[in-house]
């Protein structure tokens, strides 16, 4: 089956190794005998909901993000509508700040954001920087961990009730003060962790292929088949020990 | 005590008496074996007086000139010197000391030193440009690198904005006008030396991954290349008018690539146009090599020592470096971020792709803790001829997953962590009179450093020339 990913401004959000994740995605997508087929949309690009599986969204520099926000804005409706109809998202550091309601930079520039998750950012005065661990519960009763490494002056506010992607077990997490990273709504996730975030943590890629194969058939995420995952567990025992030691 | 706190500033202690005391640790911290007494002196002058910088780089009769960049500044710095050295005696941070504490540490060894040559942290380079007061200053691109540490490229590129904002107009500044970014902080100056590559034949036949500063700086619009020779540096401009590359005064034409053995190019300089021929492989050495000439001849070399100078040299430890172990060879590339890693792998391929190598990640802080950047190297020119791959250092799985997720056989790659093994493994797969390719990051880099010097290892082509 091929899997319909778009790539939303891969010129412009690829500040840390983005298209380590895709490469990942295609590559467990390919082992299962499935093809990720991937669309780049640019500014000007159009979305029509329904006709992707999975939207990703990397992370930018401040400039670059200023420079998409307006035109991702123009997207929103179609965005949530995509959502609404079952499509997988992922979205990393700037692309997550941007799927929240906005954000406000350093020199209080406003940017606007889609609304698809139920949060704000606002920019402060020290970036957070290091190794992270995350506790993640995506399906009930099944415990996970997060490796990652996070950098950003953004602050993340989710609203009250909203469900994040994980506990902080150490590192910032979304503001440094509530103990949470990440926000999930359904099959859309967000998040800071990056490294990139899905080669050390083979399990949320194969959740996040599952969803998108649940929306192109329209049935439940499949169970997928296990691979050997030997080096990724020892990177990620690596990380791991990195953000537990910081 | 608050090495900030700037008390002992107050009590004026006589330069000399400071000096004294400075160059005293000195030699202690080398007789204890503390990291050869590089910065250890400074670091104790710039906490007892942070003024004395000043002070000391003031004495200098021929004054100082400052090199930064994210890649090529050792390189730069180390091929200046070499033009110098028959010009000035020179105080000289050859060991890559390059925050205001090596600085420190230079300027106090200098003894009767004419001239400062001194190559800068990007992100120490505005303190430093403010305390010796350069008359001259070499900028030579902005890549993204070690954004866990410097931040974002637009905030080092604010920054180095700033310095150059309050320069006098006495200040001679040099600026490779191949780099948007970069060429742009002429604005803020005046007048300026620009160097560049003029030569469509030797670009890239698109922009690479890993290119930065792509877009207009005025109104965010893709910026249109005529020609991209590393990373983001070529010859651009904004379809809408607003930027384009400068008109440039020093200039690399007719670049002929020998792969591995080095590199030849015209020079046009002050109206004159001259062969050069380099030792060192790859277009990022020719905007060193053109870097260091516009430096000097700023500084008033003359074309017969330019040219004379970029001759003679070869490269600083690690940067590209052959060394000898029995009937074998260990060729060693330095890797560090995705636009240097790029051009040390397109430089290997040209010379033939290698069916082997030991690649080495460290996450020290001078390695850049977050290892992201190495998804952003195009490894893949390099995994299509591996027929196996050593992955080492502290971050070795990570590595490993880089090349397993880039299409190598997963049986093609060994993971061991501990360098000084995988430098065995590698050699012991390197069949008899062949060449084992090593791509250490920095900390990998001073790690295998320490290993050749154990082992009493000879560095055959290293001084070659000199």
């Amino acid at each position: 089956m091929n899997i319909r990913v778009a790539h939303l401004y891969p010129d412009y959000l690829n500040i840390y190794a983005d298209r380590g994740n895709i490469a990942v995605l295609a590559a467990r997508a390919r082992w299962r005998g499935h093809e990720l087929d991937v669309t780049q949309v640019g500014i000007d690009g159009r979305i029509v909901p329904g006709e992707h599986d999975l939207y990703y969204l990397g992370g930018g520099q401040d400039r670059e993000q200023l420079l998409v926000a307006t035109d991702l804005a123009t997207k929103a409706e179609r965005l949530k509508e995509a959502a609404a109809g079952g499509a997988a998202f992922l979205a990393v550091c700037g692309g997550y700040q941007l799927l929240g309601r906005g954000y406000r930079g350093r020199h209080g520039e406003a940017m606007p954001g889609v609304g698809l998750l139920p949060l704000e950012t606002v920019a402060g005065d020290r970036r957070m920087i290091g190794n992270v661990l995350l506790e993640c519960e995506l399906e009930p009763g099944v415990g996970r961990t997060l490796a990652g490494f996070e950098n950003h002056a953004g602050r993340t506010r989710l609203d009250p009730g909203a469900e994040p992607l994980g506990r902080v077990v150490s590192g910032f997490g979304n503001d440094g003060e509530t103990g949470y990273e990440g926000c999930r709504v359904g099959r859309a996730i967000g998040t800071y962790l990056h490294g990139p975030l899905l080669p050390r943590n083979p399990w949320l890629a194969d959740w996040i292929l599952a969803q998108a194969l649940a929306h192109r058939t329209g049935g439940d995420p499949p169970e997928l088949a296990p691979l050997d995952d030997e080096l990724e567990a020892e990177a990620h025992a690596v990380s791991s020990a990195r953000a537990r030691r910081r | 005590m608050n090495p900030r706190s700037g008390r002992f500033a107050s009590m004026a202690v006589p330069l000399a008496a400071e000096i004294a005391a400075a160059r005293a640790v000195a030699a202690l911290s080398r007789l204890v074996g503390a990291g050869g007494g590089t910065t250890v002196p400074g670091k104790l002058l710039s906490t007892l007086d942070p003024g004395a910088v000043d002070r000391l780089a003031a004495r200098l009769p021929a004054g100082t000139a400052t090199i930064s960049a994210t890649n090529g500044k050792t390189t730069t710095a180390a091929m200046a010197a070499e033009i110098l050295r028959p010009r000035f005696r020179l105080a000289h941070n050859r060991s890559g000391a390059n925050l205001l504490s090596g600085v420190a540490s230079t300027l106090l060894a200098a003894g009767r030193a004419q001239l400062g040559l001194l190559e800068v942290d990007e992100a120490a380079l505005p303190e430093v440009m403010r305390r010796v007061q350069p008359r001259a200053v070499c900028l030579g691109n902005l890549f993204r690198d070690q954004l866990d540490r410097y931040g974002e490229l637009e905030l080092v590129a604010e920054r180095w904005r700033d310095a150059v904002a309050v320069l006098p107009v006495s200040t001679t500044l040099v600026v490779n006008g191949d780099d948007p970014l970069v060429g742009d902080l002429a604005n803020a100056h005046g007048p300026a030396l620009v160097f560049g590559l003029d030569d469509p034949r030797v670009a890239r036949p698109a922009l690479q991954h890993a290119a930065d500063s792509k877009y207009c700086l005025r109104c965010g619009l893709p910026l249109e290349y005529a020609a991209a020779y590393v990373g983001h540096l070529g010859d651009y401009r904004c379809p809408n008018g607003h930027i384009a590359r400068a008109p440039l005064d020093v200039v690399a034409r007719s670049i002929e690539l020998r792969a591995l053995e080095g590199v030849a190019f015209d020079l046009d300089l002050a109206g004159e146009t001259r062969r050069v021929e380099l030792a060192l492989p790859g277009l990022y050495n020719v905007y060193n090599a053109v870097g260091a000439a516009a430096l000097t001849h700023a500084l008033g070399a003359t074309t017969d020592e330019i040219v004379a100078g970029l001759g003679r040299f070869s490269a600083a430890f690690g940067r590209f470096e052959r060394i000898a172990v029995d009937d074998k060879t260990i060729l060693l590339l330095l890797i560090k971020n995705p636009a240097g890693a790029n051009e040390a792998i397109r430089t290997l391929v040209d010379g033939g792709p290698p069916r082997l190598a030991v690649v080495a990640l460290n996450d020290a802080i001078a390695d850049g803790r977050d290892v992201s950047w190495i998804w952003d190297v195009d490894f893949e020119p390099l995994l299509t001829g591996f027929d196996r791959v050593v992955a080492t250092g502290d971050r070795a799985a990570e590595l490993a997953l880089r090349f397993k997720y880039g299409g190598l056989a997963e049986d093609a790659i060994e993971v061991e962590p501990i360098l000084e093994r995988a430098l065995d493994r590698g050699l012991e797969l390197t069949p008899g009179g062949g060449e084992l390719v090593v791509l250490p990051t920095y900390t990998a880099m001073l790690g295998l450093q320490r290993i050749a010097a154990a082992r009493g290892l000879v560095r055959p082509y290293w001084e070659r020339a000199a």
